[in-house]
């Protein structure tokens, strides 16, 4: 049998957890290593997975788990699998995960807690990319939801909101969506089970179904889709949420809900609303690429007037999902691509954006811009990482974010044109917010009661090392990401478009 | 052999500055002296590959007329095959392209090896030198690559390190809005800039530069007249932003907060002039459109005038520069626009010399008078700092247009090309200029260098590694225009757009040029020279008063745009911010207080207390008896149904 390595980068976390539980708390080094080991395995695997799926035979692989039945009567059996959009995704997860181990590295209150619920967010990040079943999607996605809300309400913080309000915020908004999405899998299960005969909760299995469904039932199982996953993703009006979930929560988990959690949104959207109902989607996505836009605009305006600077991630996170949504409202090659491959660069940049801004608040306690000023002179690495961030979120070209955000552009202009040239606009709004809160932060006369900051250092170096170093690689070498993408994008593609082209016939 | 070798390898020459970049940021730091050897090592060495590549283009006949491509798949997007979206990066190498990358690897030699004495004792040395040699790297893979994207990413990374260097005094509040000033500027139009390329992918399905000459050649096959019209102005709108061009100059006079090493090599000799060259590598496209060219020269034509007005009235050595070099940017882009790609390269060639040379002459001077900027405030500097004032005044002549110095021949060969194309208003306007060029650069030079010392000055010449540059460069001021004479123009049989023109030697021009040149000079000579008191020139300020103030004040442009930002952008954002926090989050927030206060309102009927049950019970029979007692049992008999 092959080595099953969707499983073990699954289970690494988990483990790392269950260890854990019989650390003693006040081990506080052993504690942090132990979850710095469990997320560094599943890293160094899933660069392996990375490295070495066959792009040229494409399709799912390091399959496992697809004949272990598991509630037989609804068809769900424990199918892991990866494909060139969840691989990416999975990748993504754990660069995240490793470096917001370090993240937490000066964690004091209750770390051993602290780090349980980390790993077990983490895995359960990865189990939605990596299951290819239905079920076992919802189940890993509900189960994201616990440890974010206790870790929110414990070790956040209260500014414009106190973290309580955060966090049922954050945790109400998850379950709303998952409601939404819910009942779409139900009625969907119902409807394919009816048509097929026999119950497969399987994404291929259900899609092939699926895709079969009447205009009328795609039209609206698409809309309670777009609407679960939309929410998860903040796409506008459903993105309150996010600055103020951000705001609230420490940073291990602003990076992860940033940098991954809500891209389960754009995944769900392209992997199985676009790809199970692309008859709906068709129907829906006019309507997707102006809330998109709106997105974008909306948000980008939105930064521009915070002060606090997790508000002003918040914001510019919001924005730059609505790239996402409007390219997946392209539903071409290039879109695809795009939604995909941006979704990673603005993981990768919300995250070390976040990690850095903690950094900052742990050494200034405040996090307001009117109260700091030229940190760039005693904290130089920190600028550094704050800079490379602020560059790759208004998409400066040579990091990761540039390319798929051009990809975006030439998907959408194709598509949608002029409504696509407003969105393009938000590049200049975002270089004005993230320009100003870069230059109000870092540079400037040094303030007196700043001049004792210490520099990041040691551990805390591991996030800025890690995903700058994914900021640059991608920004240079954006085939690495965009050959893998592809691979996944194409055939999904391909069996949308077969529907849509007799698709004329419902 | 070395020859071939240097053209087939020509990426090396970006190369080596960003490995110096890498190096210093990640070995050399801590050793400020090591770094910059680094740094100016790894450029002299691209500049020696870069000599070899264009000496191979120029001497070989066959790559004049046909560029020499190297490209290869960056990424691409769709089946193998037929791919969906298919991006290349490539080195191209043709007598333009091998012109700037001699030029700026050359000037930038010197421009580092300058910095070495000017940066001294900077804390920053050694990030100094990283930013400069990241400079080079991208500026040299702009002019260098084979495709429009490629080349919009360096374009952006040379965005990305004049925002650095201008900011480089980081502490410094004015340096630190000077430098987001000349990004989001830049930014704005590389907006238009950008939709332009996404323009051109989507209809003519490549970028890469030699494929959109053959196809805009026949673009009826792809897209109708008005759709390249559209193209070609939102591609000129990026060079209107880098190369400072009205009314997006605005940066470019308050990237002087930079040091005066980087104002020379980034905002006169090589980054500004980017635009110049975007528009030029891209003739094909506004040669297709008569309109766009028009726009081209006409926004050329009204910048250099716009500019050198500006310039009359300032006080500060580099803002003068500044403006100048606004203005001659201006004449490049008005070159292009009446069709001459010969007059605009030669022009820039000679700018990049007498410019870097003017600025690097600046910065001798604010070193000696330890950063005191007001050219009212100097004087007489010629006696203590010999090689600095002649070589400056070199740069003076060459740029006010004194033959046989290298300015004269690229501006003769422009007032020749706007007569040529008929545009006699443009004509009239760059020969003004002209004549306001010497004036203001003249003024300048009388003023700062000559007349009475300023007793509270203490000048010393400059160490040797700030004067050589000055005296090579003041070298290229003095002949780099021979290439160009209108009796032998080797120049134009090098760099063209179609076929060389050979009109005849118009004297005329020529001779006009030269006395709109002396006339300048000569009344700058009259107010500020002969005039020891300046009485005349001050009492012309008072004529003109609110003439005066409103050039002072740079035509009060800079405080329109900053009453946009703040009062409408930031308004705007503020109103979509409450719009936020009050409505949407007011929606959300009311949904989940409804849900609450329902919670609490139904849970009165649910609270398992007999005494609550017994309390509703009561008041339920109470209502049906007032009921009762108001309207008789009928209406009652209605409300309860059945029961009597």
């Amino acid at each position: 049998m092959e080595f099953p390595i969707l499983l073990t980068i699954l289970l690494a976390p988990v483990f790392a957890a269950l260890i854990l539980v019989f650390v003693p708390k006040e081990e506080h080094m052993l504690i942090k290593s132990i979850a710095a080991a469990g997320t560094f395995v599943s890293m160094a695997l899933s660069l392996v997975a990375y490295f070495t799926y066959n792009q040229e035979i494409g399709g799912l692989q390091f399959v496992f788990g697809h004949d272990i039945p598991w509630i037989k009567d609804l068809g769900v059996t424990f199918f892991l699998a990866a494909d060139g959009i969840s691989l990416p995704m999975l990748l993504l997860t754990n660069l995240i995960g490793f470096s917001a181990v370090f993240a937490s590295w000066n964690i004091t209150n209750r770390p051993r807690e602290f780090f349980i619920l980390l790993m077990l967010l983490i895995a359960g990040v990865m189990g939605t990319f990596i299951a290819h079943d239905l079920f076992i999607f919802l189940l890993f996605y509900e189960v994201v939801v616990i440890p974010i809300y206790i870790l929110v309400i414990i070790w956040g913080s209260s500014k414009r909101v106190t973290k309580e309000y955060a966090g049922m915020k954050l945790t109400i908004y998850l379950l709303i969506g998952s409601a939404f999405l819910l009942v779409g899998v139900i009625a969907l299960f119902v409807k394919t089970t009816a048509l097929a005969g026999a119950p497969d909760m399987s994404f291929t299995g259900l899609a092939q179904v699926a895709q079969q469904l009447s205009r009328f039932d795609q039209i609206w199982l698409f809309a309670l889709m777009l609407l679960g996953f939309g929410s998860l993703i903040s796409m506008w009006p459903f993105h309150s949420w996010s600055p103020d979930g951000y705001a609230g929560a420490p940073t291990a988990v602003s990076m992860i809900h940033a940098g991954v959690l809500k891209k389960i949104g754009g995944y769900g959207l392209v992997k199985i609303a676009v790809y199970m109902l692309p008859v709906g989607a068709a129907f829906w996505a006019p309507y997707m690429a102006v809330l998109g836009v709106i997105g974008v605009a909306y948000a980008a305006m939105g930064a521009l007037a915070q002060k606090d600077l997790k508000y002003v991630v918040g914001y510019s996170s919001v924005s730059h999902m609505g790239y996402v949504i409007l390219a997946v409202a392209c539903l071409n090659v290039i879109g695809l691509n795009g939604a995909v491959a941006n979704m990673f660069a603005h993981g990768v940049m919300a995250a070390l954006f976040f990690s850095m801004i903690g950094f900052i608040y742990e050494k200034t306690h405040t996090r307001w811009i009117p109260d700091m000023g030229g940190l760039a002179r005693q904290t130089p690495r920190l600028a550094v990482g704050f800079m490379l961030a602020a560059m790759a979120s208004l998409g400066l070209p040579g990091l990761v974010s540039f390319i798929p955000e051009f990809t975006i552009f030439v998907g959408s202009f194709q598509v949608y044109g002029g409504l696509a040239v407003i969105g393009i606009a938000g590049i200049i709004i975002t270089a004005l917010y993230v320009l100003r809160a870069g230059a109000n932060t870092l540079f400037g006369p040094p303030r007196p009661e700043y001049v004792h900051l210490e520099d990041i250092k040691g551990p805390e170096l591991v996030p800025l090392v890690v995903l700058g170093t994914v900021l640059v690689v991608g920004g240079f070498l954006p085939s690495l990401l965009f050959d893998m993408i592809n691979s996944g994008v194409v055939p999904l593609h391909a069996a949308i478009s077969d529907v849509l082209q007799i698709g004329g016939k419902f | 052999m070395l020859v071939e070798f240097a053209m087939q390898h020509a990426w090396l020459v970006p190369l080596l500055p960003a490995l110096a970049f890498v190096i210093i940021v990640f070995l050399t730091r801590p050793f400020r002296k090591l770094s910059a050897i680094v740094a100016v090592g790894s450029m002299a060495v691209a500049c020696f590959f870069a000599t070899l590549a264009a000496y191979g283009i120029f001497t070989n006949h066959e790559y004049i007329e046909k560029p020499l491509v190297y490209a290869t798949r960056w990424f691409s997007l769709g089946l193998p095959g037929m791919p969906d979206l298919r991006v290349d990066v490539g080195v191209q190498l043709d007598p333009v392209s091998a012109m700037m990358l001699f030029m700026v690897s050359f000037i930038a030699t010197f421009i580092f090896l300058y910095s070495i004495g000017y940066m001294e004792g900077d804390p920053g040395y050694s990030v100094f030198f990283s930013y400069l040699s990241l400079f080079g790297a991208s500026m040299l893979l702009l002019v260098i690559s084979s495709n429009l994207l490629q080349m919009f990413v360096a374009w952006e990374l040379v965005g990305l390190c004049s925002y650095l260097l201008i900011g480089f005094f980081t502490h410094k509040i004015s340096a630190r809005e000077a430098a987001k000033k000349a990004f989001v500027t830049c930014r704005i139009a590389d907006f238009g800039l950008l939709l332009g390329l996404l323009a051109l992918q989507i209809v003519f399905g490549t970028l890469n530069l030699t494929e959109l000459a053959e196809k805009i050649e026949h673009f009826e096959e792809y897209t109708t007249f008005g759709m390249l019209t559209l193209i070609a102005v939102l591609v000129f709108i990026g060079p209107i932003g880098k190369s400072g061009q009205f009314p997006l100059h605005v940066w470019l006079p308050d990237a002087m907060e930079g040091p005066t090493p980087v104002s020379a090599l980034i905002h006169a000799a090589t980054m500004v002039v980017a635009g110049v060259y975007l528009v030029g590598r891209t003739m094909f496209l506004f040669h297709e459109v008569p309109s766009a060219m028009q726009l081209v020269a006409v926004t050329g034509g009204f910048t250099a005038l716009f500019a050198a007005t500006i310039a009359i009235t300032q006080r500060e050595i580099k803002r003068i520069l500044a403006y100048s070099t606004v203005s001659q940017l201006g004449y490049m882009m008005l070159a292009l626009g009446v069709g001459s790609l010969t007059a605009s390269m030669f022009h820039l060639w000679t700018h990049a010399f007498f410019k870097a040379l003017m600025f690097l002459g600046a910065g001798s001077v604010l070193h000696a008078l330890h950063h005191k900027a007001d050219v009212w405030e100097m004087g007489g500097l010629y006696k203590k700092m010999p090689i600095t004032t002649w070589t400056f005044v070199i740069g003076g002549l060459a740029i006010a247009g004194i033959p046989p110095f290298a300015g004269f021949w690229s501006k003769d060969e422009i007032l020749v090309a706007a007569l040529n194309g008929g545009h006699y208003v443009l004509f009239a306007m760059a020969a003004f200029t002209a004549f306001l060029t010497a004036f203001y650069m003249w003024r300048m030079i009388f003023l700062a260098f000559f007349g009475e010392e300023n007793p509270a000055n203490h000048p010393h010449e400059s160490p040797w590694t700030m004067t050589l540059p000055l005296v090579v460069l003041s070298v290229g001021a003095i002949g780099a225009g021979w290439l160009g004479t209108p009796w032998y123009n080797i120049w134009g049989e090098w760099i063209k757009f179609g076929h060389p023109h050979h009109g005849p030697v118009n004297y005329g021009a020529m001779l006009l040029s030269i006395v709109l040149a002396a006339a300048g000079i000569y009344l700058a000579y009259m107010l500020y020279l002969k005039d020891a008191k300046k009485k005349r020139a001050r009492k012309m300020a008072e004529w003109f008063g609110p003439v005066y103030r409103m050039l002072y004040n740079k035509y009060y442009i800079d405080e329109l745009y900053l009453w946009f930002n703040h009062a409408l952008v930031d308004g705007t954002a503020r109103l979509f911010y409450l719009f936020d926090i009050y409505v949407v989050d007011g929606i959300v927030n009311g949904i989940g207080a409804f849900a609450r206060l329902s919670g609490d309102g139904l849970r009165v009927f649910q609270s398992g207390r007999i005494q609550n049950y017994v309390l509703i019970f009561f008041l339920g029979v109470l209502a049906v008896a007032v009921l009762m007692a108001f309207t008789g049992p009928s209406a009652a008999s209605l409300v309860l149904g059945g029961v009597k």
